[in-house]
């Protein structure tokens, strides 16, 4: 397989863009005209060729951009990544499912070499060379949680088991959906949960969390989540709200095809075999309104989905001020044709 | 679940009693590291019938070419153990699950303590190499019937250097639970695997003395969702189904050629429920999807992990 790797940029003049195959592969969340919370949890199999989940962590066209966005984040605002002492054996755990997947899905890109615990990493794309010994900390030139999760695209948070529940005790996180990691930090599954409307009286939280825990190694899981995002940002924390938040009043009917994203995230969980931790992966990919309408079977899906979504969860999204010009762009695309179940493209 | 393919490298008699068994991958390749306290579920094939037993891991966790494991010979179990002792030989093969923790060290635990009965010793072994490794303030107090009849006690005192405690019953030495629960620093965890009478034993002590429902540990195995086998008629598709012991009925249904709708596959998203429309035994209900009142009421199932306890099913697919 050969990527071309797109120059781009994810903030300032937003020169993010798809390809056609690349919108092609969206992992377009709806099956059906509704949408609601669910335990919507599945294993983490090798998927199609080609698509999302083809690969434990997929690399795409936008890696190399990605990861720089990520440096540039990190640098204004070390704080996005954190880790407490007792998650360094989580961090090896990490860095060897990580380096191990990646070599061998992408060998043209990545190649790990093992000599006994002295282990040579390439990154090709991002021509990074190191050798390092596996357990040794001062061996990398950051703490080896940091040092994989700057080349993977999407955010990573490590979670400790323990007290019948898990603890966000370590994260690398540059492209959230408005949530903060240096708030969260430490925080239990309850309590990291707490603001999201109706999972609780869905008793979606209590249930997902018993599966996590008996979650076994060369078992991974994955799931889908979404919101929307004006531009295609990925870093839209809390910390920098003020820089972002305010480009939701430049939503209108001009306008709103271009700057509305869907932002889907592929969240995966992975149990660590040394540490008994739990990898919780968040990656993202955004597509504007015009990408989506590409395929007319989504946008008339969205359409639907949008227009019958609870208010609570409008709001929960932050998307509140320009949902209506939303929902009337998507609604031209719409004949009322029946849909089959399936989030495929035509 | 996912299996491993395993040879047995070495047997060794422990005791009279007690058998060590050194398991390498089939293809000499390492073995997945695991976390001390973990577990893997052996699968024995036993002429028409399926063993599945829990064994801790109990070799070193950074020892990936070996995973160990002991069984003490139970005359009374369904035979698992006593399969282990007569049968299983050096060069054999054997089928394993991946390690699974639900015996777990707490990170931030400020002390451990230990408390292991005979063969209740296993998963300590593998715990200690973690304490050790981080340097943590932890005392095994391990209780057995006789020197004669304990193992590993000369490997255990060399590798706890002075925080090895041993009570032989022979000699009439107790443990007592009281005292050494009392006094201990706050923020200690408490982690007990042997005979049940010592578990019960240990947690009671903890509780009635306000130790925190948290920093108290007992072992506990993971149960694969087995259980006898049985017959699931599907009404609709007009077929019927063997359910053998060693399989989901999820998998099974799925195995006779009939799509089913699945997801999880863990008992929490729903997607496979069935209604039940005739049942001879009732439901083994395994799931955390289905509230109280629907289990009882037997009419929907959720063929991913549960059973009836019956010999015969009838589901509406």
């Amino acid at each position: 397989m050969q990527l071309n790797f797109n120059d781009e940029s994810f903030r300032d003049d937003y020169s993010y863009k798809n390809s056609p195959e690349a919108i092609k592969r969206f992992p377009f969340p709806f099956s059906e005209d509704h949408y609601m919370y669910s335990v919507n949890i599945e294993p983490h199999a090798k998927g199609a060729k080609g698509s999302v989940y083809e690969y434990t962590f997929d690399v795409d066209e936008h890696y190399v951009s990605e990861c720089l966005d990520k440096s540039v984040t990190l640098e204004q605002d070390p704080g996005r990544y954190a880790a407490l002492p007792h998650m360094m054996t989580a961090q090896w755990d990490f860095l060897e499912l990580a380096m191990t997947a990646m070599a061998n899905d992408y060998p043209e890109y990545f190649t790990l070499t093992k000599n006994g615990n002295v282990w040579t990493w390439k990154n090709r794309p991002l021509e990074i060379i190191d050798t390092f010994t596996f357990g040794d900390a001062t061996t990398l030139p950051y703490e080896p949680f940091e040092y994989m999760g700057r080349q993977m695209q999407g955010d990573f948070v490590l979670l400790d088991q323990r007290d019948g529940t898990l603890y966000a005790d370590a994260g690398i996180v540059t492209s959230q959906a408005d949530w903060s990691l240096a708030f969260n930090t430490g925080m239990s599954w309850q309590e990291w949960h707490g603001p999201v409307p109706k999972v609780t009286e869905l008793g979606v939280l209590d249930r997902a969390l018993k599966y996590l825990l008996n979650l076994q190694v060369a078992n991974p899981v994955r799931r889908l989540n979404w919101t929307m995002t004006i531009n295609p940002r990925l870093d839209t924390s809390p910390e920098n709200y003020p820089l972002w938040a305010i480009d939701r009043k430049k939503v209108n009917d001009e306008t709103v095809g271009d700057l509305v994203n869907l932002r889907v995230e592929l969240q995966t969980l992975f149990r660590l075999p040394r540490s008994n931790a739990i990898v919780f992966g968040i990656r993202c990919y955004l597509a504007s309104l015009k990408d989506i309408a590409t395929y007319p079977r989504w946008a008339k899906r969205l359409h639907r989905v949008q227009k019958d979504l609870h208010p609570d969860l409008i709001e929960y999204k932050g998307m509140t001020t320009y949902h209506r010009y939303v929902i009337d762009w998507l609604a031209q695309f719409d004949d009322g044709e029946v849909l089959e179940y399936g989030a495929h493209p035509e | 679940m996912s299996t491993i393919n395993v040879k047995v490298a070495a047997v060794e008699e422990v005791t009279p009693l007690i058998k060590h068994f050194r398991l390498e991958s089939e293809d000499g390749a390492d073995l997945p590291p695991f976390s001390g306290g973990s577990h893997i579920v052996v699968t024995m094939d036993a002429e028409g019938r399926t063993y599945r037993n829990p064994y801790s891991l109990m070799g070193s966790p950074s020892d990936t070419r070996a995973y160990h494991i002991s069984v003490r010979r139970q005359e009374s179990s369904r035979g698992g153990s006593v399969f282990m002792h007569e049968r299983v030989q050096v060069g054999m093969r054997l089928k394993i699950t991946h390690p699974v923790n639900l015996f777990s060290l707490s990170k931030l635990a400020h002390k451990h303590i230990l408390i292991a009965g005979g063969i209740g010793i296993t998963p300590f072994m593998s715990q200690i190499e973690d304490l050790k490794a981080v340097d943590a303030d932890y005392e095994l107090h391990y209780a057995f019937r006789s020197y004669e009849q304990a193992a590993f006690v000369n490997e255990l005192e060399e590798k706890c250097e002075g925080k090895l405690y041993c009570y032989a019953d022979s000699q009439n030495e107790r443990i007592d639970l009281t005292e050494l629960l009392r006094h201990q620093p706050l923020g200690t965890h408490v982690y007990v695997c042997g005979p049940s009478p010592m578990v019960v034993a240990v947690l009671e002590t903890a509780r009635n003395l306000g130790w925190p429902e948290n920093n108290i540990h007992h072992e506990e195995f993971s149960a694969p969702p087995v259980g006898e086998p049985f017959k699931v008629q599907l009404a609709r598709s007009g077929i019927e189904v063997e359910v053998p012991a060693e399989m989901s009925m999820l998998e099974a249904i799925e195995e006779a050629g009939v799509a089913a709708d699945s997801l999880c596959r863990g008992g929490v998203c729903g997607r496979c429920e069935l209604t039940v429309l005739e049942t001879d035994g009732g439901i083994q209900h395994h799931d955390h999807y289905l509230s109280d009142s629907e289990k009882v009421s037997c009419r929907s199932i959720m063929p991913c992990v549960s059973r009836t306890k019956g010999k015969r099913l009838v589901v509406d697919l």
